[in-house]
């Protein structure tokens, strides 16, 4: 029987995730509340200095002063931030020395996931650092990392051991009072990942974090703090899974990359937070505000695959401050059933003979809807500036939607910007043009879907790739492959 | 006093002088409401991001002129089309001139919206169409709505083509030492005719001047309407044009703005359809120095299947002067093999030339095909240099560069005469005469 665009429809909507597991691991966890108290109380909790716990609280009286912006093209229920339990960490912390140690049921989790930590190390060579519920509990091939001078910690420790790096940077390129989910994360971040490439090395391997949120009623408020010195080179991998919930979940992070003069910083995420069930229940609230800053010369470049999510409103930007900096971001947004995607990038050129390119590709499906929404801002000072924009989206079935709203601001006449953007669905004579050639219509639009795709997919590093490959079967790929 | 309460205190002395219909006077009473209410739009609004009305509307207007200026034809024959023959809809301050109009109720009626508004005759038409697709909840073109009076009305019946073009001019006397003008369109085409109409709004002295216009254009079945708007105004001079098109199936509705001048001009140009296979065409060429602004703001609202639009803004940005381009095709659901098109191209010629463009497209259709390019760029040098090598100018190459990226807007304008006309001003603009019409 022939495969269908209707099969595929109906494959797509009834497909489970996957990973919605709920490990059973004792956790030490906060009561639930906002306040000063708890702030302080983390920040005791984590032993910090007396400036971080100063940063925290300046950072949440500014948030006070906030009210939740509303101009996204989502809907969705406010969180109640009182309702939230603000730490949330496995019980018995001790210090892994090696895989080991670790408790038994925590690696079961990462078989699960599908990236043992155990066989990562071993077959890949990358070094993982896992946050599971905002603490990290094994970073892998530190030692590795140690002798090139790279260090690769958790945030926390990086706090204690290098306070006067994380004191330079951190909140440098997203101030605290940035945005209402930047200030919350910047007053009560539990973990998250910190990353020192030193001057004029480059990175053997590629880095990466995972996160998970695995008890109920916590939100996963990470900070990722990525530095890379003069013509250093740094790949940066961070992937998300969530256990399946009826509630929703907030996931609202914060990652600062600073590429100074010469370096190049390549960030990748592959986002699969529990997107809710069919029916629209549950799912993470994935508010993530990501930002780089560009100097001389320097590179960021962001490729994210979205899959997961019930809500993601995020645009990972990058701050072209240096001359001749670039700054790319190439994204594969997936929605499906009742997810709504509010994404995209913003690209602020400051600097001379400064380049980007922003490729971002929408598929919706179900009764999802996935926007893009973007900024390319051009300074009047910045001479010379080169930008490429384009945004496609692909539609299946009719009760979804597809939106485009690019912002594009040139000051300067020397500015080149281009911004391209289409909407379509997969068409009738693309499948007969396959199936003419033999190509029966399951492959055909199977081949569609992998070559719309395929741009951003081929950004990907190869160490993640298969493991990128994986979550687009659970999306779309595997159902039609 | 604010501009803003002596608006809505003016009012009041206003509608008492009036001899409305009924339901008018109800609609003008509501509409001033929704102004009190929300006031003028600032750039806290999402669709006034990037166009600000501080500095307008914190001066002071007169909204009446006082004294009824006079005009000899002879100074502003040179903004009519006056090599064609045409039906003139002519204002001065925002009142009638009978003396340089030329109306018609001769098988088609252009007249007045004051004539329209009072007079029994015209009842039924007012009543279905007056107030019916201009937004209720638009502050400015709430505030027009509360004051109209004046303005151009035009019908044509069925199986009508209108022999001679329709001149919608509005001059400002620059009698008052600044001036608030408020006028209000209402066109409407019934099935199978044609209309073309050209507006325009000008200024004669360099006063203050602000006009809020709102049209409102019902194109029925298998109608045909092409409409011009010339902006090539005084600097001293602002616009808010507000229009608002309606169309029925089959029905073709085209719209062609051409702002070369003006201290601030914003277009609001709204497309609703009610049928099938509709063709909306929205194109404009912007050619700006100085610091002028100019903000095209543009929806087409995609309500029915088989329809298909077509966007074409090109701007020229010299000196400091601001374009803004804020477009926005929304396909529903049901709107099923929507063809819509959407291109915004822009070139910057000095160091502090501003472009915004937002080019926006909101699709809950899937049998769709629907897409939009943005551009800011500058002139090819190497084209500029292949001309150049032959003995071309520089300034005559540039603007031959210029009419060749116009070029797409002005070879769909229908009236020769009127093009031959926008060709010279372009030319004028760019300060060149290259010998030979393009």
């Amino acid at each position: 029987m022939a495969y269908t665009e209707e099969e595929l429809k109906k494959e797509l909507e009834t497909k489970e995730y996957e990973y919605g597991f709920y490990t059973d691991i004792e956790s030490d966890t906060f009561p639930v509340g906002l306040n000063e108290d708890i702030i302080r109380k983390i920040s005791e909790k984590k032993g910090e200095p007396d400036w971080m716990t100063k940063w925290r609280l300046e950072a949440f009286s500014s948030f006070k002063k906030m009210v939740e912006p509303d101009w996204s093209n989502v809907k969705y229920k406010k969180p109640d931030l009182q309702k939230i339990s603000y730490y949330s960490a496995p019980k018995k912390k001790p210090k892994y020395n090696s895989l080991e140690e670790v408790d038994p049921e925590l690696l079961k989790t990462f078989d699960k996931l599908g990236i043992s930590v155990d066989e990562q190390k071993k077959l890949s060579g990358v070094a993982v650092d896992i946050v599971m519920d905002s603490v990290s509990v094994a970073t892998t091939f530190r030692e590795t990392l140690a002798k090139k001078g790279i260090i690769f910690c958790s945030i926390s420790e990086a706090i204690q051991k290098h306070p006067e790096l994380v004191k330079k940077y951190i909140g440098t390129v997203i101030p605290p009072r940035d945005n209402y989910y930047s200030a919350l994360n910047s007053a009560v971040f539990t973990d998250g990942s910190f990353c020192y490439i030193p001057k004029g090395v480059r990175c053997p391997m590629e880095l990466s974090t995972y996160f998970r949120i695995n008890q109920a009623g916590t939100g996963q408020f990470e900070r990722t703090l990525v530095i890379a010195d003069e013509q250093s080179y740094v790949s940066y991998l961070e992937g998300c899974t969530a256990p399946s919930r009826d509630e929703n979940q907030l996931h609202a992070a914060v990652v600062e990359l600073i590429a100074l003069d010469d370096a190049e910083i390549k960030y990748s995420t592959v986002q699969n937070w529990f997107p809710g069930d069919k029916n629209g229940k549950g799912g993470v609230f994935n508010f993530v505000t990501k930002r780089g800053l560009c100097h001389n010369r320097a590179k960021i470049s962001w490729t994210q695959v979205e899959t997961g999510s019930a809500v993601t409103w995020k645009y990972p930007s990058c701050v072209l401050k240096g001359d001749n900096s670039i700054g790319e971001f190439y994204s594969i947004a997936v929605t499906n059933n009742f997810q709504q995607a509010d994404t995209g990038t913003k690209m602020v050129h400051l600097g001379n003979n400064t380049r980007s390119t922003i490729i971002s590709k929408g598929i919706s499906a179900g009764k999802s809807q996935n926007s893009y929404r973007g900024l390319v801002k051009v300074g009047s000072r910045a001479k010379n500036a080169r930008n490429f924009s384009q945004c496609d989206s692909l539609l299946m079935g009719n009760n979804c939607g597809a939106h485009t709203f690019p912002y594009i601001e040139a000051k300067n006449n020397s500015a080149q910007v281009e911004h391209e953007a289409t909407t379509s669905k997969i068409g009738e004579d693309q499948i007969f043009y396959c199936n003419q050639r033999g190509i029966d219509t399951e492959k055909a639009i199977a081949l569609i879907v992998n070559g719309f795709s395929k741009e951003v997919l081929n950004k990907l590093p190869m160490e993640f790739a298969v493991e990128a490959q994986k979550l687009l079967e659970i999306s779309l790929e595997g159902s039609v492959g | 006093m604010e501009f803003k309460e002596k608006l809505i205190s003016s009012y009041l002395a206003f509608e008492g002088d009036l001899d409305l219909l009924d339901s008018v006077h109800q609609t003008r009473a509501k509409a001033l409401r929704v102004f009190e209410k929300k006031g003028f739009p600032t750039k806290k609004d999402e669709s006034w991001k990037y166009t600000s009305l501080n500095a307008l509307v914190n001066a002071d207007y007169a909204l009446f002129p006082r004294s009824e200026a006079s005009i000899e034809l002879k100074d502003v024959k040179k903004y009519f089309l006056y090599d064609t023959d045409t039906y003139k809809v002519i204002f001065i301050d925002g009142v009638y001139s009978p003396f340089l109009s030329n109306t018609t109720h001769d098988g088609l009626d252009v007249c007045l919206m004051s004539a329209a508004l009072t007079k029994p005759k015209y009842r039924n038409l007012i009543n279905t169409y007056f107030n019916k697709i201009a937004s209720l909840e638009e502050s400015l073109t709430a505030l027009n709505t509360s004051y109209s009076k004046e303005g151009a009305f035009v019908y044509i019946p069925k199986k009508t083509v209108a022999e001679k073009p329709i001149e919608i001019i509005h001059f400002a006397s620059g009698e008052e030492h600044s001036l608030w003008l408020q006028p209000r369109n209402l066109i409407v085409v019934d099935k199978n005719s044609q209309v073309q109409i050209i507006e325009r709004h000008q200024s004669l002295k360099d006063h203050p001047v602000v006009t809020n216009s709102v049209t409102e254009v019902y194109v029925h079945e298998e109608a045909f309407v092409d409409y011009y708007k010339l902006q090539n105004d005084l600097t001293s001079a602002s616009l808010i044009d507000n229009t608002y098109i309606q169309q029925a199936k089959n029905s073709h509705a085209s719209v062609h703005t051409f702002s070369l001048g003006g201290k601030l001009v914003r277009n609001n140009l709204r497309y609703y359809h009610t049928g099938q296979r509709i063709l909306s065409t929205l194109k404009g060429v912007t050619i700006l120095e100085g610091k002028q602004h100019v903000d095209h703001s543009t929806m087409v609202h995609h309500s029915h299947p088989n329809c298909e639009s077509h966007q074409d803004y090109k701007g020229i940005f010299s000196e400091r002067s601001e374009g803004v381009f804020n477009g926005q095709i929304l396909v529903e659901k049901i709107a099923q093999k929507t063809n819509a098109f959407q291109q915004n191209n822009n070139v910057l010629l000095d160091d502090k030339a501003t472009v915004n463009s937002k080019p926006q497209l909101e699709i809950y259709a899937d049998d769709v095909k629907c897409s939009h390019g943005c551009t800011i760029g500058q002139m090819d040098e190497e084209a500029l240099f292949y001309l150049r090598s032959r003995g071309i100018p520089k300034k005559e190459a540039k603007a031959l560069m210029t009419y060749a990226f116009a070029n797409n807007v002005l070879e769909s304008v229908q009236l020769p005469s009127l093009k031959k006309r926008i060709n010279g001003q372009i030319a004028s603009k760019l300060g060149v005469n290259l010998g030979f019409e393009l």
